[in-house]
């Protein structure tokens, strides 16, 4: 007879099962970016997520580790998918591949691996691309709404002779950008060059992103405090700026459902791996993102700041952890 | 003897990628060749004149105001070298900045005049001094130009600043610099190009 240890019922929730089911809140709003952007976000996907388990693989192979079960955990397979996603769709492939070259190699592996990286990788690979290629990164296609035929044409993104096509396609900056340009101009807010009364696209998938980051803390996948504490911070100290001067800074819903705030809030600053985990740790990192995105959109060169919030907040995460570690029962 | 000198300067205890001493100058100024090139060169002259200056006087200066008397030597040094390259090319003054004088704080020169020069007499100093600048000045090139060619998509650029402008037509433009990887034009580039080095001479160094 077999004698089992307690607890006798495991919970079969490994690094894999997490994977998976963030993965699938991040299904619905990729489904839409398709619709919106074109079929090549799929290519781009295949690629790009290949490209990555392959560095994975090389790298695991290189640092002796056995490279199945590593692989197997999916955490390079969402690094891709989050850095894929948060590049424009248009994106000349050897530029995506660069992005994962640093977000896997770099990020990852050459600060020690999964659960040693104290940065973000996707978010470095990010940061990496933006800085470098900001033409490329800050053009998207221009959607003409939602179509079916972008999921029928995507077997075109396999022939070779389409992959140059990117840059023939029609481009144009986000809403973020268009807006933060205009202000910059001198421009009103109540003359601006997009409309407000109606959703966007971006505006679309960022609900959905909304959903399935709600879907996530419903499978207990992440916990509420970081998401809650980013839109909080985000809704109020844009709301402060609004309340100050209504004419030149945007409104505070404007901020949640433009540029990466629900992305980020449920599926990249809840990393397990470079956020805090300290529950008072996690609301004090979700505040101060919120504070430097607001002020890097605002007053900062860039469209969106979440990527280098993120990043300039991880490295603060041992300051914040050791500040907050809560006292053991039974000590002073 | 000599030997000996040639070897650690450029290799064995390479200023740049060993000692890892001046690396502010190293990351700030490699954008292109041409810059590394003139301020390796300055190096050179302002290490060997200060070796050579202080060999000669090591034994009469106090041990408890060394720092000082040697740090005087250097800042002396320096302002001839900046004052002369202001006089020789004004573009590449320009270019170079604050680096120039900045060379009186870069650590490699006191480390040598401390670590060498003033234990050994004025010939080995001279040659130290030398190679330990010819070594450092190798690093500064090669950085120079991976982040010239991946960030800029040129190679010599402005090069005429250093030797005539006859000569500007040796700027190569390999591609457009709008398509440039501008990170590597970038103080991160310089990390990770100088880590890079680093890891290169681990190998080699491993392998033997």
């Amino acid at each position: 007879m077999a004698i089992i240890d307690s607890p006798a019922i495991k919970e079969r929730s490994t690094v894999n099962m997490i994977m998976f089911t963030v993965i699938l809140g991040l299904l619905p709003a990729l489904f839409l970016q398709i619709g919106f952007f074109g079929y090549q976000i799929l290519g781009n996907l295949f690629f790009g997520i290949g490209f990555a388990l392959f560095l994975e693989a090389v790298c695991l192979k290189l640092r002796n580790y056995p490279i199945r079960p590593f692989i197997l955990d999916g955490s390079a397979f969402v690094t891709a998918w989050l850095l894929i996603i948060s590049v424009p769709a248009n994106i000349p492939i050897w530029t995506l591949l660069i992005g994962i070259f640093f977000s896997i190699v770099v990020a990852k592996h050459a600060y020690g691996g999964i659960g040693s990286n104290p940065f973000n990788p996707a978010m470095i690979g990010y940061a990496v691309l933006l800085i470098s290629f900001p033409k490329i990164m800050t053009n998207w296609p221009i959607s003409d709404g939602f179509e079916i035929r972008n999921f029928i044409q995507f077997s075109q993104f396999f022939s070779i002779a389409n992959i140059n096509e990117a840059y023939d396609a029609i481009v144009s900056a986000t809403p973020l950008d268009q807006i933060k340009t205009s202000l910059f101009l001198g421009k009103e807010v109540n003359a601006l060059p997009i409309s407000l009364s109606t959703l966007s696209s971006y505006q679309m998938i960022a609900i959905l992103y909304f959903l399935g980051g709600i879907f996530l803390v419903y499978k207990k996948v992440i916990t509420w405090h970081l998401p809650l504490s980013l839109i909080l911070s985000i809704y109020i100290f844009s709301g402060l700026l609004h309340l100050y001067d209504q004419n030149t800074y945007m409104s505070p819903l404007f901020h949640l459902l433009n540029g990466a705030t629900f992305l980020a809030a449920f599926f990249i600053i809840t990393d397990p791996v470079s956020s805090p985990t300290t529950l008072k740790g996690k609301i004090i990192f979700g505040i101060l993102i919120g504070l430097i995105t607001v002020i890097i959109r605002n007053y900062g060169g860039y469209p969106d700041g979440i990527a280098f919030a993120v990043i300039f907040m991880n490295i603060c995460v041992p300051l914040i952890e050791k500040f907050t570690q809560p006292k053991v029962f039974g000590y002073e | 003897m000599i030997k000996e000198q040639i070897k650690d300067g450029l290799w064995k205890q390479n200023a740049g990628l060993v000692q890892l001493l001046g690396l502010c100058p190293t990351l700030a100024v490699t954008v292109n060749i041409t810059n590394g090139v003139a301020l390796g060169v300055a190096t050179i002259f302002v290490m060997m004149l200060s070796n050579i200056s202080i060999s000669p006087i090591r034994n009469y200066v106090p041990e408890s105001a060394r720092v000082p008397i040697f740090i005087l030597v250097i800042a002396g040094l320096v302002t001839i070298v900046d004052l002369s390259i202001n006089a020789l090319s004004k573009p590449l003054y320009d270019a170079l900045g604050i680096f120039i004088p900045l060379i009186v704080t870069n650590c490699i020169v006191l480390a040598r005049v401390e670590a060498f020069a003033s234990k050994n007499s004025t010939l080995p100093s001279l040659y130290d001094g030398f190679f330990m600048g010819l070594g450092l000045t190798f690093v500064l090139i090669i950085l120079g130009a991976v982040r010239e060619i991946v960030g800029n998509g040129t190679l010599f650029q402005n090069v005429h600043f250093l030797i005539g402008d006859k000569y500007e037509f040796l700027t190569i433009q390999l591609f457009d610099s709008s398509d440039g990887f501008l990170l590597a034009a970038l103080p991160p580039g310089a990390f990770i190009a100088l880590s890079a080095l680093i890891l290169f001479l681990n190998l080699v160094n491993q392998k033997r």
